[in-house]
């Protein structure tokens, strides 16, 4: 049953690009539909497959690493595919609303659309070094592809600037994997680890894991190195954008992490842990004070991000030499962020689509008096804020409530200042939109009213945030299970 | 010293040179070949570093190979996008006159 | 003076980088790699259906990178050719009417074709393979294109889309093919796998040149405007 559930989950993304390359976008809406029907049964039954027997390794081809390319299906990597299952069917069905269907070139927002999928689950899976590198190519030519759709030359001038960094990345985080290889003759991460478990570590090794981890957080937009993410957010269109914000970020966040965790305590040392956390501090203060400050509404939201990618950083310091229970409770912390970010940042872009659908104009000023006629919208766009601004019973309060322990446990007490202003912030940036809204004007009355469907998206995402909250701690069993050894090399 | 070995060290030295291409240039072709030298310079440690004592290695062979297409696919795609974009704004850097500047209002 | 002050600093920053990169390569160069590969490659070649290790790295044991990257490929193309407008992809300008060329490309032509067919034939036992084979074809094109050839195929329309996925379409079904037979995703079944690989050789060698092709085609020149959104 694995192997069908596992092929298909490999399989439709990829498949479904190909049929709606082949389809213009009215069909390809239709051909997506049967797409996401069959990938969010596939994830939910790979997840429920994994929380009933626990993860395996699942080796391409019949081949085993270090020869072949293995896949680690484990709690935390079924967890991603569901979320990203979740997020990507919202952003498709939104998508196929809200773009305008006219436009020739908008039938290749499918493919790119399938692809970034079948990227993303590459990702979540992978647990080889030079596969993820491929798959980080495909979300990245995609997402770019996306960005670029249209073809106007500000989205042209953020989508090159956004391609440049992200192979700047992707070469970084190669030479890397070049020096791993070098030294331990084998690209699978399991294998490096179980070498490294009774050998001395080697001399040379520490510069591979640092610019593996510089590259990756050059993709995630770790400051200072976040300034092409919010042009390319920004001007993208509002479901491509929930795509880049929730999941394609999170997508090399999730390597260094991974990385990280493997193998952090023999080839990383305190200071770089402190560095990256530091790091992560200031985008959290630096990026919510700028979104505080934007003038266009998706460009605080685009901010908004830049600040809510610094608190996953956190990861690396509060699981640098601690104790394994104040690393477990990071560990969970930051994938509640992961998982909580992600549904309310989409809820929040596609929230934001319907606002600037609804007002004709992109500017946080022409929201005035759009609270009596779009409210619904309007709620989504508050419950998602609620999220971010981590009030109870949001994930994002269960998520900050973690990494608040996890940094008192570790005598860390710093970072909770961090999670303090970052909060105190976003609340800030959130108001500024309600107040814009809730403010009176009698020169625009005129309001277009996106249809129904389109609104009903983001409230669920966001309610989906704010749950999570309150069965966080199903969650995460399912994230610790224990893992089958069977195949490991 | 090995010839593989040599390979891996000129790789070190095209690395520095296309990383320093690709921040300080400003033309955006300049940085398109800054970063295929640069890539060729991770290639060439990639396929050096691990022949230097085990010998021939097909490994590192096939994975250039495919390194190579994915930077080939990644530099036709920014051509494209640098071309359209000089064709509709005449501007070949991205510190020009700026469309709409970054935290600006449009 | 600044920017020089700056400059300096930017070098600086890159001869340091080269510096500790070449100082971390040469440690590691000194020390022996745990793991074997080659050894394990050369012990599992009998059953890769194909002489040549690089090959059968690309396309047995590594296949799913192979896969992945022609995706990455195909994702380049339908980026390219989202940014081409017109319902023409013939640029008049771009013609040359030299004659010359007109004469090298009666020569050039069909022994590029050639070199193509023997490239990917070679791919079996010495270097070559479907990406060189394709490099070559989509060179053909290009000099063809250059020469005023008319190519009706590069429009972009159902054909030129065809195309393009073929040999990614090709190579996605015989993946899932092993999984009906019960096996691994991308395993081949063991009397089929040197047909299989030479099929998916000789369709990706198709489409990666119609990629390469498009792209070079598809560099857009047309005043297209979309209004982004929210901008009224």
């Amino acid at each position: 049953m694995t192997l069908w559930l596992m092929a298909g989950l490999l399989f439709t993304p990829l498949a479904w690009a190909v049929l709606t390359l082949l389809t213009d976008f009215a069909w390809g809406r239709v051909v997506t539909w049967g797409g996401i029907v069959v990938q969010v049964l596939v994830s939910l039954g790979l997840w429920l497959a994994v929380s009933r027997d626990g993860g395996f390794y699942y080796g391409l081809g019949g081949w085993e690493a270090p020869l072949g390319i293995e896949l680690r299906v484990d709690g935390l990597a079924v967890t991603f595919v569901l979320l990203t299952a979740v997020v990507a069917s919202a952003c498709g069905f939104h998508a196929g609303v809200y773009i305008d269907p006219d436009k020739p070139w908008h039938r290749y927002f499918w493919p790119l659309f399938w692809f970034l999928w079948s990227g993303l689950n590459a990702v979540w899976l992978g647990g080889d070094l030079f596969n993820l590198y491929v798959g980080l190519e495909l979300i990245s030519l995609s997402a770019v592809g996306l960005v670029a759709l249209g073809g106007k030359a500000a989205a042209l001038r953020a989508s090159l600037r956004y391609l440049l960094a992200a192979l700047l990345g992707s070469l970084a985080y190669l030479l890397g994997v070049a020096l791993i290889y070098g030294q331990f003759g084998t690209l699978s991460i399991a294998g490096v680890v179980f070498w490294l478990e009774d050998h001395p570590v080697p001399a040379g090794s520490g510069l591979a894991l640092a610019l593996m981890v510089t590259g990756l957080a050059l993709k995630t937009a770790l400051f200072p190195l976040h300034r092409w993410l919010p042009p390319a957010h920004g001007i993208a269109q509002s479901p491509v954008s929930a795509l880049l914000s929730a999941l394609v970020v999170k997508a090399s966040f999730y390597i260094a992490a991974r990385l990280w965790l493997e193998l952090g305590e023999p080839l990383g040392n305190l200071a770089a842990a402190q560095l990256v956390g530091l790091l992560g501090s200031a985008a959290v203060v630096w990026g919510s004070w700028l979104a505080l400050r934007q003038s266009a509404l998706k460009q605080v939201v685009a901010y908004s991000s830049v600040a809510q990618i610094g608190y996953l950083f956190l990861l690396f310091p509060l699981t640098y030499s601690v104790s394994e229970s104040v690393s477990q409770q990071a560990q969970q912390g930051i994938t509640l962020q992961v998982i909580s970010h992600a549904l309310a940042k989409a809820a929040m872009f596609l929230a934001a689509g319907n606002l600037i659908l609804s007002t004709g104009s992109n500017r946080v000023d022409a929201l005035t008096g759009v609270s009596r006629f779009l409210p619904f919208s309007l709620f989504s766009f508050g419950l998602a804020g609620v999220s971010l601004m981590s009030l109870p019973p949001s994930g994002g309060f269960a998520a900050k409530w973690l990494l608040l322990q996890a940094s008192l446990g570790s005598g860390q007490w710093w970072w909770v200042l961090v999670l303090l202003t970052g909060g105190l912030l976003s609340a800030a940036y959130v108001f500024r939109i309600y107040r814009a809204s809730f403010l009176e004007n009698s020169e625009t009355d005129e309001f277009y009213h996106p249809s129904r469907s389109l609104e009903v998206i983001p409230m669920v995402l966001a309610l989906m945030a704010i749950g999570l909250g309150m069965v966080s701690e199903e969650v995460l069993s399912v994230m610790a299970l224990p893992f089958e050894e069977e195949g490991s090399p | 010293m090995t010839a593989p070995l040599l390979y891996a060290l000129a790789g070190a030295i095209l690395c520095g040179i296309g990383l320093f291409g690709l921040l300080w240039l400003s033309h955006l072709l300049r940085k398109l070949v800054a970063f295929n030298i640069m890539g060729s310079g991770v290639f060439l440690v990639l396929v050096g570093l691990p022949q230097h004592q085990g010998g021939q290695d097909p490994v590192p062979q096939a994975l250039v190979l495919t390194g190579i297409v994915v930077a080939i696919a990644a530099t036709a795609l920014a051509v494209v996008l640098i071309r359209r974009y000089y064709h509709l704004s005449g501007l070949t850097s991205l510190t020009g006159e700026p469309a709409s500047r970054e935290g600006a209002p449009e | 003076m600044i920017r020089t002050l700056k400059t300096l600093a930017m070098v600086a920053a890159c001869v340091s980088f080269s510096g500790i990169l070449a100082l971390s390569i040469w440690t590691i160069a000194g020390q022996p790699a745990p793991v074997n590969l080659p050894q394990l490659l050369s012990e599992n070649m009998a059953r890769s259906g194909v002489e040549h290790p690089v090959t059968a790295v690309l396309l047995n044991f590594r296949s799913y990178d192979t896969l992945l990257e022609i995706g990455v490929l195909v994702i380049a193309g339908i980026a390219g050719i989202s940014m081409a407008k017109t319902a023409s992809l013939e640029d008049p300008e771009l013609r040359t009417s030299d004659s010359l060329l007109y004469g090298l490309q009666r020569w050039f032509v069909p022994l590029m074709l050639m070199l193509a067919g023997y490239l990917l034939w070679a791919g079996a036992h010495r270097p070559g393979g479907a990406f060189q084979a394709g490099a070559v074809l989509a060179a053909t094109g290009v000099l063809m294109r250059l020469g005023g050839v008319p190519m009706d195929f590069l429009r972009p329309g159902l054909l030129l889309r065809l195309g393009l996925v073929l040999g990614f379409t090709v190579f996605l079904l015989v993946a899932v093919a092993s999984v009906i037979g019960g096996d691994a995703f991308l395993a081949y079944p063991p009397e089929l796998t040197k047909p299989l690989i030479l099929i998916i050789e000789s369709v990706l060698t198709l489409s990666i040149a119609m990629v390469l092709l498009a792209l070079f085609v598809s560099a857009p020149v047309n005043d297209a405007e979309d209004p982004e959104e929210g901008s009224s």
